[in-house]
This record gives C-alpha cells, sequence and structure tokens, in this order.
C-alpha cells in the first residue's frame, strides 16, 4: 500500500448501502459497496474490474460525489470530502472529473459543443487567458477534434467523438484526477482503440491520475499501473497490473482472466467454468462471499470472511484463505489450464 | 438439401462460395443477397452482394462493426424484413428451399421450426407480461398443433433444464424478471430450440452478459451443437468470441464481404487490411501492454454516402499503394491462395504477404 503522504485520493471504508422498502416498511438493503480500502497515487491509474452488480460504478459515482457514502471516508489531495458541502465541493471540482459510459446520454443534444466543453469554465466563473472560446478550441484539438466544429451539435458526431467530446469537458479545468465509468464499452473495436490511445497520451503527457472503470480486462491492462478486482461490493485482489494479470492470487481473478476470449487462441481454452450467477447483494454469502461460484471453498470459508492482506510482505493484496500462488500462463497461446 | 449447387469457382460474374468440406451439402447457402432500403435521405444498401454457406454442425462468425450489414443480413435469412420497406434480391436456400420469393405464411412456418434466433437483448426479446414457461410452450405448440398443453409443458420444461437452469419445473412458472441475465440468455436459448431447428441465428448473443456469464452460454452453445447437429451463424463484432466459437468466419464491412475463409486463415493469416486492423486494435492479455494499439483511422461509413471504389480506402494505410484503382473500383471478392479463403483487396497477393509479415505481425498480436 502507498505511503499515506503521496496518496491524491484515500479511501477507507467507503460503503454504499441501498434501502430496499417494501411498502413502507425497510426490508433490508442492497449493500452494493461494503468497504473499500485504496489510494491513488497522482499520475497514477488504478482500474477498477468486475462484473456487473459488484459494485464499481457505485463506487466512481461515489468518489466524485455523485451519490452520498453510507459509511467510510474520501480523502482527496490530504482533504476528507465524504460530506463536503456543494459549496465547498466547487473548487474540488476543478480536481476531480468524470467521464461516462454512454457518449450518446452524457452530452446535452441542444448545446453546441462549444457549449458543452466551455461549461465547467463558466460554471466555475474561470476566464481562461485567450478567451473561453479559445480555450475550448485548444481542448477539442487536444482530444484529437476539429476546432472549428465548435458550433455544431453532438448528434453530428459519431460516437467516438463523442466520447472525445466528453473527455474535453473533463479535461477543460485541468483535473489531477479522472474517473472513467467504462468510457470505451459503447464504442466499436477499431473506435475504441483510438480513445483507449488518447487517454494513454493525456495521462501522460498531463500526468493525470485516473480511476479506470471497466469490465474489459484487456482494454484495463493496457491502461492501468494498478488494478483492484472487484467481487458483490468488496475488493477482493489488488496489486500493480503485473502482478494481477501474470501471479493472480484470488481465484475470482483467475476465472475472469480465464473466461476472456482471446483472439490469440484458437478454439475453447481449457477455462476455469464458474458455475451459476453472481449472488445478489441483498443478502449477500456470508464468510467468503465468491465462496458459493469458487472450486476451492472450505468450510472456513462460509463462516470466516478473508481480509484483503498482503501474501509475502509485497503490494499484492487478496482477500482469500486458499490464494493461489503459481504464474497463469499468460504469456503462451496454450490454452489456460484450471490450477488446482 | 441443398446439394451439388456448388458454383463454378472462377465464373466471372458470379461470386465464389468457398469450397465445402463434407459430402453433405450447407444447410444454408446464400448467394449474392442484396437489400436495400428507400429512406428520405437516399438508397440504403445495407447489404450489397454477400454470399456464404453454412454446413450442419458447423458455425459461421460473421464480424464487423455497427453499420457493417451484419444484422441486416441475418434478419433477411430469417425473413423479418418487411417486404414494404426492402428490397431483397439474390438467393437465399434454407434445407434446400428458396427463401426469397415465398408467401409470408411459409417463410413463418419455417421460421421458428427450421430456423430459429437469439437475440442480443433477452430482456426485450422476452415478453414481460407472460411466464417464461409459458412462452416457450408457446413457440412449440405453433408448430405442433396436436400437442397438448401437458405436452407442452414437458417439453418446455425439459428445455429449460438442457440449458442448464437450476429447478426448470419451477422456473417455468417464472416471469422473466425474476430471472438473471445470463438465466434469461439461456431461456432464450430453450425457446430457440424448443423445435430442434437446423439453423439457429445468433446476433451478439453475449454481448450485453458478463464474461463468467458469455464463458458459460458459448460453452453452452457449442454442447448444443454437438447434440442437435444444428448450422450456426454468430453475428459478432468480439473477435475473441469468434476464435473460440467459429469453424468459419466472414469479415464484412459497408455492406460487403471483405475476408471469409476458415477461422484459422481470417484470424492466423488474414489478408484484408480491415482485419488487420480489426486484430491489431484489440487490446489482448499477451504481449507488451506498455505499447500503443494501433487504431484503425477514422469511422465506419454511413451506408447512405459508402466511399466510391473499395468501401475500406478512406481508412487503408495502403489505398495509396494501388493508384486511383482503390478509389474508382470496387474489389472483388476473390480467392486469397489457399482454398477456401477469399479477400476482396486491389493488393497483389505478395504485396500483401509482405506488409502483413512488416507491418502486423510485428506487433503481435495476431500471430
Amino acid at each position: 500500500m502507498s505511503t499515506e503522504t503521496e496518496s491524491l485520493l484515500r479511501v477507507r471504508g467507503l460503503t454504499k448501502h441501498f434501502p430496499v422498502r417494501e411498502g413502507f416498511r425497510a426490508r433490508g438493503a442492497v449493500r452494493a459497496v461494503d468497504g473499500l480500502d485504496f489510494d491513488v497515487r497522482p499520475g497514477e491509474t488504478l482500474g477498477l474490474v468486475g462484473e456487473s452488480g459488484c459494485g464499481k460504478t457505485t463506487t466512481g459515482r461515489m468518489l466524485v460525489r455523485l451519490l452520498e457514502p453510507t459509511s467510510g471516508t474520501i480523502e482527496f489531495a490530504g482533504r476528507d470530502i465524504t460530506h463536503a458541502r456543494r459549496g465547498a465541493l466547487r473548487p474540488l471540482r476543478q480536481d476531480l472529473q468524470i467521464i461516462f459510459q454512454d457518449p450518446y446520454a452524457s452530452l446535452n443534444p441542444r448545446h453546441t459543443v462549444g457549449r458543452i466543453v466551455a461549461m465547467p469554465l463558466q460554471v466555475n466563473g474561470i476566464n481562461p487567458p485567450g478567451g473561453i472560446r479559445k480555450r475550448v478550441q485548444e481542448l477539442l484539438e487536444l482530444v484529437g477534434l476539429n476546432p472549428e466544429h465548435y458550433n455544431r451539435y453532438p448528434h453530428e458526431f459519431s460516437g467516438g467523438q463523442r466520447q472525445r467530446i466528453g473527455i474535453a469537458r473533463a479535461l477543460a479545468l485541468r483535473p489531477k484526477l479522472i474517473v472513467a465509468d467504462e468510457p470505451v464499452s459503447a464504442l466499436d473495436v477499431s473506435i475504441q482503440a483510438q480513445v483507449i490511445n488518447l487517454l494513454r497520451d493525456l495521462q501522460r503527457d498531463l500526468d493525470l491520475a485516473f480511476v479506470f472503470i471497466a469490465h474489459d480486462l484487456a482494454v484495463v491492462r493496457h491502461f492501468c499501473h494498478r488494478v483492484a478486482v472487484m467481487y458483490l461490493g468488496k475488493i477482493v485482489e489488488i496489486g500493480d497490473r503485473d502482478d494481477i494479470y501474470q501471479r493472480p492470487q484470488h481465484p475470482y481473478t483467475r476465472a475472469l482472466l480465464s473466461a476472456i476470449p482471446d483472439v490469440t487462441a484458437l478454439g475453447p481454452a481449457g477455462r476455469i467454468r464458474l458455475t451459476g450467477d453472481v449472488p445478489t447483494p441483498l443478502n449477500p454469502p456470508s464468510g467468503c462471499r465468491f465462496r458459493t461460484r469458487c472450486w476451492k471453498a472450505q468450510e472456513r470459508c462460509a463462516t470466516e470472511e478473508p481480509a484483503l492482506v498482503p501474501r509475502d510482505g509485497g503490494a499484492q493484496l487478496a482477500a482469500c484463505h486458499y490464494p493461489e500462488n503459481g504464474p497463469i500462463g499468460v504469456v503462451t497461446s496454450e490454452p489456460v489450464e484450471v490450477s488446482q | 438439401m441443398g446439394r451439388s449447387e456448388t458454383v463454378p469457382s472462377g465464373e466471372p460474374d458470379r461470386p465464389e462460395v468457398p469450397e465445402q468440406r463434407t459430402g453433405e451439402g450447407p444447410y444454408l447457402q446464400v448467394r449474392d443477397l442484396r437489400v436495400r432500403f428507400d429512406t428520405e435521405d437516399g438508397v440504403v444498401k445495407a447489404v450489397d452482394g454477400v454470399s456464404f454457406a453454412v454446413e450442419r454442425g458447423r458455425t459461421l462468425g460473421i464480424v464487423g462493426e455497427s453499420g457493417s450489414g451484419k444484422s441486416v443480413t441475418s434478419l433477411a435469412v430469417l425473413g423479418l424484413h418487411n417486404a414494404k420497406r426492402a428490397t431483397i434480391t439474390g438467393e437465399i436456400s434454407v434445407g434446400g428451399r428458396q427463401l426469397i420469393g415465398l408467401p409470408e405464411e411459409e417463410v413463418r412456418r419455417l421460421r421458428g421450426r427450421d430456423m430459429a434466433m437469439i437475440f442480443q437483448d433477452p430482456l426485450s426479446a422476452l415478453h414481460p407480461y407472460y411466464t417464461v414457461g409459458k412462452q416457450i410452450a408457446e413457440a412449440y405448440r405453433v408448430h405442433h398443433p396436436r400437442a397438448g398443453k401437458r405436452e407442452a409443458r414437458t417439453r418446455a420444461v425439459d428445455m429449460l433444464g438442457r440449458v442448464g437452469i437450476p429447478q426448470p419445473a419451477k422456473r417455468f412458472d417464472q416471469y422473466p424478471h425474476e430471472f438473471s441475465g445470463g438465466m434469461r440468455q439461456r431461456a432464450m436459448i430453450a425457446m430457440a430450440l424448443v423445435n430442434d431447428p437446423d439453423l439457429l441465428i445468433a446476433d451478439e448473443p453475449t454481448t450485453a452478459l458478463d464474461v463468467t456469464v458469455q464463458a458459460q452460454i458459448l460453452d453452452l452453445l457449442s454442447d448444443l451443437q454437438d447434440e442437435f447437429r444444428s448450422a450456426i451463424i454468430l453475428i459478432t463484432h468480439d473477435l475473441g468470441v469468434v476464435s473460440q466459437v467459429a469453424d468459419d468466419v466472414l469479415v464484412m464491412y459497408g455492406g460487403r464481404a471483405v475476408e471469409h475463409g476458415s477461422v484459422e486463415q481470417v484470424l492466423r493469416r488474414p489478408q484484408h487490411p480491415y482485419t488487420w486492423g480489426l486484430l491489431s486494435s484489440v487490446p489482448s492479455l499477451h504481449g507488451d501492454a506498455d505499447a500503443d494499439l494501433v487504431p484503425i483511422k477514422g469511422n465506419p461509413p454511413s451506408l447512405i454516402n459508402l466511399p466510391s471504389g473499395c468501401a475500406f480506402h478512406p481508412r487503408c494505410r495502403y489505398a495509396d499503394r494501388n493508384g486511383d484503382r482503390s478509389r474508382t473500383e470496387v474489389p472483388e471478392l476473390r480467392a486469397a491462395g489457399e482454398a477456401g479463403h477469399l479477400v476482396a483487396c486491389h493488393l497483389p497477393a505478395e504485396e500483401r504477404t509482405r506488409l502483413y509479415q512488416q507491418d502486423i505481425a510485428q506487433v503481435g498480436v495476431a500471430r
């Protein structure tokens, strides 16, 4: 774990429970996010991966304060922002931005691109040197759009270009951290690569930190320095990219990696077959939440919740009683064997 | 059966069809399929001369980006286009029967019994008001008018069990919203297979699903194929999915086939620059994670206003190597060297091989 002084974002015990009511009576809560701890250093990209319902989007929305956490703390640049009020949040919004998944739904169709990208500047009362228009055109150029298209409307752009507009808007205030929620999953394959390359260039050139939320582990591998794998509201494994992809310790991480159909391997690979679906977060399994689908589960897994701890004092943490330790066979195109 | 209908290869005015690999003729044979829509903005040539064949027990993967015509092709095979809006020409032969020009009533009888479809989004394809079991039983009774309610129910419960739904008898009486995403997709597969169709068309069947569930569904499809020996068309944008389940691959771009061959040929020894572009733009779990991806420049074309000549030329790195040809002349789908491997590209074969070795194979994604 990174030392506290150098963390740009520090999250401790972050929790979000959505109450479920039946009529007027409370019937429990969906434990969407259940106690997350992680850090993001300046200029670092952290990937948050997992299947639907694992709480990754809820986490992203809490980070930018679009959702109110149930408990836990979020510290940004040394300040506790967990319950900061609107007014106190405003200066913070400049440093903390979000890019949404759906480039069709996240842009106002009745505003010109110029107005959309200028909005964060106007809202925050910023008048950049040379005027707002000049700054907006610089931003459009930065994300690879024609600055002449300042006066066009979102419908005149393709999906990939719209996502670039969303990125330009997020960059308008020169943020330090961007939360990107599935920024490429709605795009065509050939366009996805364009946008990933753009985000990588921006990250390097502007030294941006990212929390990159995605279900696609191959995309995350090409973008993130560190990766956190989530399952049912908890982080089950977190570590440096190469550790996670080459020496995953948590069985779920292994299963997730082996389930990805890889174009370099022809024919059905010897994948780890997980049975069943993700259980409901309304009533998650006792002990280890993954145990109902885990092929290694023992009695202990049902009674005792595994802590997210390093195995050998390293930077890779896994929440498992019986972690894996061998390398995953990722360097060859051979099918990945189920390791027992 | 549509056997012995092979087109003599090399006949100039007819596109070639890949050779068949077994003695049995293909169950589905599509020749020179064209689908046009008249719109206010002009004629949309959604599919413009596509030919392919699928045998029983084999899977054809149709790959393309949005607007490539892959879904329109499959809807035409199922006869699901509105005859008033779409103009369809060419030949579609299913189990030896010519589909184009067949009365609507007869196509309907074929659909669901001899050929069935699995859609991308099971939540919108299942009716929310009826129980899942009732919908599957209904699909059975439509094609088995003499079957009683009890028989249909038994059959539906049996199908639910076969696609891996636990407690099928109990699940029969539940509504679609009570099913998870993966279970819904299984229920839809059960509905599609209830009449033992010989041809199954799956349009992005796993796109809306999580990877672990996707793996389950792909396994299920191939197990069921072994059992029923159906011919499967799998439409997808995901080359990884294709590499796992398809036997043959058809790559579409701008309503036309640009490359066609076995999965080995198309993914291991690709010949078309568009296929190269797709392969090198997909992020992979192998190779150098810090290397930049190599995207295809520009955007997929609009079908109303297709680029002249080779539709891919504005995005092709090698378009200039043919002088004006790529702008003026539409490339025909021709033999690419190996038997059954077809490609529509003006580049000479030796040049393509050299460029592939030099520019693409090095990247390490497409090995």
